[in-house]
């Protein structure tokens, strides 16, 4: 089934996700999509992990399993994975954030809650 | 005590990590055990860093290999490349390390006094412990991923810190920007990271340079790498995040957001010197450097006059200071393929820009920190509503007025030595950009000066008569940094041979830096 799916394919997707992420980031005044842009950022690059560690016809390298193929060099694979941890604990802040000013300004608009300028 | 040496690269990151996770801990026992504790352990990474600044200057490059029988062990038995994660700490390494844990130091013991009545003290000092071994990391660290690691442990922490006094708006707003402006560099880091990898299967920093072809997908590694850490160290037109989160974090943290911007500098310069090297183009892109380094200087002066926020003044000058390095350093990458120019003003350009990141870290975090005396006195940072401050702050009104001339470059302050250095050498490359240096200095003065005048001087203002000088704790930490300002102002070519030039020429020679890797690869 795999072999039928275009090796780029997923590098496509990834690069829909940032740039779509990339937009959203820019041009959107609500904090919470921006936030929501961010994460998908995240997911872009991960994405594009993972797709490199992708070898058609590799196994998973489990020792305890015995796999009869050619094992992956899991390198992306945890990459990734430390990747999508650190990203846990950003958008956490990040959402804590955004709570506290909607209790201090009453607004999520970029534009309204700003006190800083010039 | 060799072995103490010997683990110095890893322990200068783990000690402070640990203490990071056992002070939420210890402070239940009170706040004065918490203060020791704290102190204890900087004092400690301190010495730590001190001794092995001496290892590095004696011996050169210093590796440390996790997890290898031996930690010099770079490559392990029959590879050809390595795959363990590894420190490398080289001449412009340890000068940052001088330079973050100096701030730190500063920074903590200012703080002891300064968060005396304030909630949730524990977390303030997590969070610095954190700040200071993300920072610490990323100028060690001789691996890319990790370098990614560090650089969110930094922004993280920074953030945390920028936005600590979550009962103000404002410091809310300011955190929030440095953590959104920190993911997405970061995420491009990531990125740059992952098209790297897919080239040469490697993530050591001198193994990449070793294998680096510079393809079309390196140049656009590079462009992505390039453009996180100028967005990072807030150069223009990339530094709308700086004066907002500078502004908002409190007394002793500003200086070490400062400081963790000077380390994404130092990302930067590891990325295009080290790992780029010898395949860039090095005119265009130090010209590029120039160019960014020029427009901070004006863009970031020329908004500071017109402030009336004490803290938000300085933030812009500190964008405008970040100018002068980018360009002593761009004007020294314009000439590197030139060896005749290189040598004639070239690597004292890179020396002066160098030399300014020290400079500018030390009396930056003065004045941060004279800004903090007065707001944590009076409770106001508008400048306007100051006035005849020095009566009853003398010492605050001191520091301000050595900080003060120290950044306009007026000797024998250490502002000038720098500054000095990069207008000698700029003026032999490019006389417009000189002038344009010059420029930017005088303005700088005649904005500090004003600040001065309104803060300072005039009459003794009924609402301020009761003004008492800062607590002692403060003044120590002031005092640390004042007396760093005035003794390399007196003694630049002490700080200049023994710091500066081994820093300079680990960015200019990337041989040292790949061959402590992979030497034994012919």
């Amino acid at each position: 089934m795999m072999e039928h799916v275009p090796l780029d394919f997923p590098f496509i997707a990834a690069a829909l996700l940032m740039g779509v992420s990339l937009y959203i980031i820019i041009f959107k005044k609500n904090l919470i999509k921006l936030i929501m842009g961010v994460a998908m950022l995240a997911a872009g690059v991960n994405l594009f992990l993972v797709a490199l560690g992708y070898r058609a016809g590799g196994g998973a390298p489990i020792y305890t399993g015995v796999p009869k193929e050619t094992m992956v060099m899991p390198v992306p694979q945890a990459l990734t994975l430390t990747s999508i941890v650190i990203n846990v604990a950003v958008l956490a802040l990040m959402l804590t954030m955004v709570i506290r000013i909607y209790r201090h300004t009453g607004s999520l608009d970029s534009e309204k809650s700003r006190k800083l300028k010039g | 005590m060799d072995s103490l040496i010997y683990h110095s690269p890893a322990l200068i990151v783990a000690l402070p990590l640990v203490a990071a996770f056992a002070i939420p801990l210890i402070s239940r026992a009170g706040y004065r055990v918490r203060s020791t504790f704290s102190l204890v352990i900087l004092g400690l990474v301190t010495f730590l860093v001190a001794v092995l600044a001496v290892d590095v200057h004696t011996v050169g490059i210093r590796v440390y290999t996790f997890g290898a029988t031996a930690a010099e062990l770079a490559l392990p038995g029959g590879y050809m490349v390595p795959v363990r994660i590894m420190f490398q700490v080289d001449g412009m390494s340890i000068f940052m390390g001088i330079i973050i844990t100096t701030v730190t130091l500063a920074a903590l013991i200012y703080s002891i006094h300064f968060m005396k009545d304030q909630t949730g003290q524990a977390r303030f000092y997590s969070l610095m412990m954190l700040l200071y071994a993300g920072m610490m990391g990323l100028a060690f660290t001789g691996d890319m991923f990790n370098l990614f690691v560090f650089l969110e442990i930094a922004s993280i922490a920074g953030a945390g810190l920028a936005a600590y006094r979550t009962n103000m708006a404002d410091a809310l707003e300011g955190g929030f920007k440095y953590i959104v402006v920190s993911a997405i560099s970061a995420l491009m880091v990531l990125f740059a990271i992952g098209i790297l990898y897919s080239q040469y299967n490697v993530l050591s920093i001198a193994a990449l340079a070793n294998y680096m072809q510079y393809t079309t997908l390196d140049m656009i590694a590079l462009g992505l790498l390039g453009g996180a850490f100028v967005m990072k160290l807030a150069g223009v037109p990339l530094h709308m995040w700086a004066p907002d989160t500078y502004t908002v974090a409190p007394a002793g943290t500003t200086p070490m957001i400062l400081a963790a911007s000077y380390t994404s500098m130092y990302a930067l310069y590891r990325i295009t010197f080290t790992l780029y090297g010898a395949h860039i183009d090095s005119t265009a892109i130090g010209w590029i450097v120039i160019v960014v380094g020029v427009l901070s200087m004006f863009v970031g002066v020329m908004m500071a006059v017109h402030q009336t926020d004490i803290k938000r003044m300085m933030a812009y000058h500190a964008i405008s200071q970040g100018g002068y390095m980018l360009l002593g350093v761009g004007v020294g990458l314009a000439v590197l393929a030139n060896p005749v120019a290189l040598a004639s003003y070239g690597r004292d350009a890179i020396n002066g820009g160098v030399f300014h990141i020290i400079n500018h870290v030390f009396y930056k975090a003065l004045l941060f920190m004279t800004a903090e005396a007065i707001f944590f006195r009076i409770g106001t940072r508008d400048t306007n509503k100051m006035g005849g401050l020095a009566r009853n702050m003398k010492w605050t009104a001191v520091f301000y007025i050595i900080g003060a001339l120290a950044i306009s470059g007026i000797p024998p302050l250490n502002g000038f030595a720098s500054k000095l250095l990069i207008y000698e050498t700029v003026l032999q490359f490019n006389p417009v950009l000189a002038v344009i240096a010059m420029f930017v200095s005088l303005v700088t003065l005649a904005s500090f000066a004003k600040v001065f005048y309104s803060a300072f001087t005039g009459p003794e203002m009924p609402a301020y008569r009761e003004v008492r000088e800062v607590p002692k704790s403060m003044i120590i930490g002031m005092a640390i940094l004042a007396a760093c300002v005035i003794f390399f102002g007196i003694f630049p070519g002490l700080i200049v041979d023994n710091l500066v030039a081994p820093a300079t020429e680990a960015l200019i020679n990337q041989a040292p830096y790949i061959n402590a890797v992979m030497g034994a690869v012919p």
